[in-house]
């Protein structure tokens, strides 16, 4: 066995338990963390296939973003267990149906021998001074390059969408105006007075 | 039996000539790598006390070995033999996994920091891309320690702290767009290779703005003063670690540490020439300065911006939550968006010594 084969195992068994783990996780929160873990072991078996910026990026944008909001979002929830159970045995039945499909459904899939490993070519094996991301920037720039700005374009549509959608003018906020408060001048907040010290001696 | 003993040996040597032995080197040079990194943890929160007992007119830590040279030792005996304390209700499993969450990821980003021309642990080729996603893991500290402390001023902390983490990790991402296309390579090595030959071909002339946008988002990342909202202790007390004491704590404290070494090294990366000698290029000079190594120039541009932290801390008032956000999302955003069409159009033109 090579070494590289070890880690495979490694990372794999890392990947199966902590998903398994994650649909038995009863806290969120913990759940949300094992979901991280198989993350990272996904990353780790892209890097044995030399897809390391097809790894890095997983972490980057799911691990460091995606998972960040979604933590936001358990946080602030205030997520009552003992609701939940109450209806585990109404559901259960449907619970079962549906697992049982799934199972089904990826066991035909399997079985049906497209994926065995006769059928599947082995990736070829790159050099040392192999360069995966000057590679992948050459497709994506040349022979992508118009699906690669759509999507761009598209999601750009999606988050101004997003922000129009939530931004509202509404008259309960007491929003402060940063730019107002920082551009603000000595003149603006105070006058100098000059008055002579006599004057009100004089009046009297 | 003998015999048994050098058959299984002899099973055990294809798997230490392919992998155990480089997994042996790695961990020596990361041994090799760490502890010199911890002891300058250590001295950076001493030199944290004295420079700013001085900036403030005091002397700082001055009882513990010859002008308080030995009080990082002091506080590490001190945090080591402290209880840990966990808050009733509170999750222990995550309330443990936080610190650790928080150190490990400040550790790991070390593996691809080149500190000299031959002195890195790995020369990965996106290891800037790495940098920043290992980076972005430190977050889940600060999160789960809000989260599992069972307690309102850690997750009061835990919560502003993640949203300004996660919002200038943009920027620092934008900024690092702008010197991977100045340096056309995503390797950190490349990087520092592509500024040779002296001060004028580092890439802080063309990226002037980028610079002060990065070293501004590095003193957030880190949650340093004037940014430090994740501990305000005017407002929340001690922020995330209020319930964590002895090395639990300890731990945070020294991740922060690290990952200001840390920013303050990506910095020189990336706009100031590595281990680069600001005299390459210059007739005397250059001689003059030939027997300095080249991980020295590192260390000393990185002590500066190490000297800059204390000094902003030490100078600069607190900003506001609000103050913070709006500086990033609606000056910084901007503003790098911009530069990086400029550094496109300094590109195409062939601008300078630098593309």
């Amino acid at each position: 066995m090579e070494f590289s084969s070890i880690l495979f195992y490694v990372f794999g068994f890392c990947l199966v338990a902590s998903s398994a783990m994650l649909v038995i996780a009863r806290n969120t929160l913990k759940a949300a963390m094992l979901l991280i873990l198989s993350f990272f072991s996904v990353a780790s078996l892209w890097l044995l296939l030399e897809a390391e910026f097809l790894a890095i990026t997983l972490i980057l944008v799911y691990v460091g973003a995606v998972m960040v909001l979604f933590l936001f979002v358990i946080k602030m929830l205030n997520i009552d267990q003992s609701t939940i159970r109450a209806k585990f045995t109404t559901y259960l039945p449907l619970g079962i149906f549906i697992s049982i499909v799934v199972i089904a459904q990826i066991a035909l899939v399997l079985s049906a021998g497209q994926f065995d490993l006769e059928n599947v070519e082995e990736p070829t094996r790159h050099v040392a001074g192999y360069s995966n991301i000057t590679e992948l920037a050459t497709d994506l720039y040349t022979t992508y390059v118009y699906p690669f700005e759509l999507a761009a374009v598209l999601l750009l549509i999606a988050i101004i969408a997003a922000i129009t959608l939530v931004h509202r003018k509404d008259s309960r906020s007491k929003k402060q105006n940063i730019s107002e408060q920082i551009s603000v001048q000595a003149s603006d907040r105070m006058r100098l007075a000059s008055i002579s010290s006599t004057k009100s001696k004089e009046t009297k | 039996m003998w015999q048994g003993f050098v058959d299984f040996v002899h099973q055990l040597l294809p798997w230490f000539d392919g992998g155990l032995a480089i997994v042996i080197i790695i961990l020596i040079k990361g041994v090799a790598l760490i502890l010199p990194l911890i002891i300058m943890m250590a001295y950076m929160t001493y030199a944290e006390r004295k420079v700013i007992g001085y900036m403030q007119l005091r002397i700082g830590p001055n009882r513990v070995g010859p002008i308080g040279l030995l009080q990082p030792f002091a506080d590490v005996f001190k945090m080591m033999f402290k209880e840990i304390i966990f808050p009733t209700k509170a999750n222990v499993y995550l309330f443990v996994l936080a610190p650790i969450l928080a150190f490990v990821p400040a550790i790991a980003i070390w593996a691809v920091i080149p500190l000299g021309q031959e002195f890195y642990i790995t020369n990965l080729d996106i290891s800037l891309l790495y940098v920043l996603a290992i980076g972005s893991v430190g977050v889940y500290g600060i999160i789960l320690a809000g989260w599992a402390s069972n307690s309102k001023y850690p997750l009061l902390g835990a919560l502003r702290s993640a949203s300004l983490l996660v919002s200038y990790e943009i920027v620092i991402g934008f900024v690092a767009v702008t010197v991977v296309m100045v340096a056309s390579s995503v390797n950190l090595n490349e990087i520092v290779s592509s500024q040779s030959g002296g001060i004028w071909n580092w890439y802080w002339i063309p990226l002037f703005p980028m610079m002060i946008v990065f070293w501004i988002s590095a003193l957030t990342e880190t949650n340093r003063a004037p940014f430090d909202v994740v501990e305000g202790e005017s407002e929340i007390v001690g922020g995330t670690h209020v319930e964590y004491s002895g090395m639990c704590f300890a731990l945070f404290f020294m991740a922060e540490y690290i990952n200001m070494i840390m920013m303050a090294t990506l910095a020189v990366l990336m706009f100031f020439g590595g281990w680069h000698s600001p005299f390459e290029g210059v007739p005397y000079l250059q001689e003059f300065f030939a027997f300095v190594p080249d991980i020295m120039w590192l260390l000393v541009k990185m002590s500066f911006f190490l000297f800059l932290y204390l000094w902003i801390r030490a100078t600069f008032p607190r900003y506001r939550y609000d103050q913070i956000m709006r500086l990033c999302w609606k000056v910084f955003l901007p503003l790098t968006i911009v530069w990086i069409m400029v550094v496109a159009l300094m590109t195409q033109l062939h601008l300078g010594p630098w593309f």
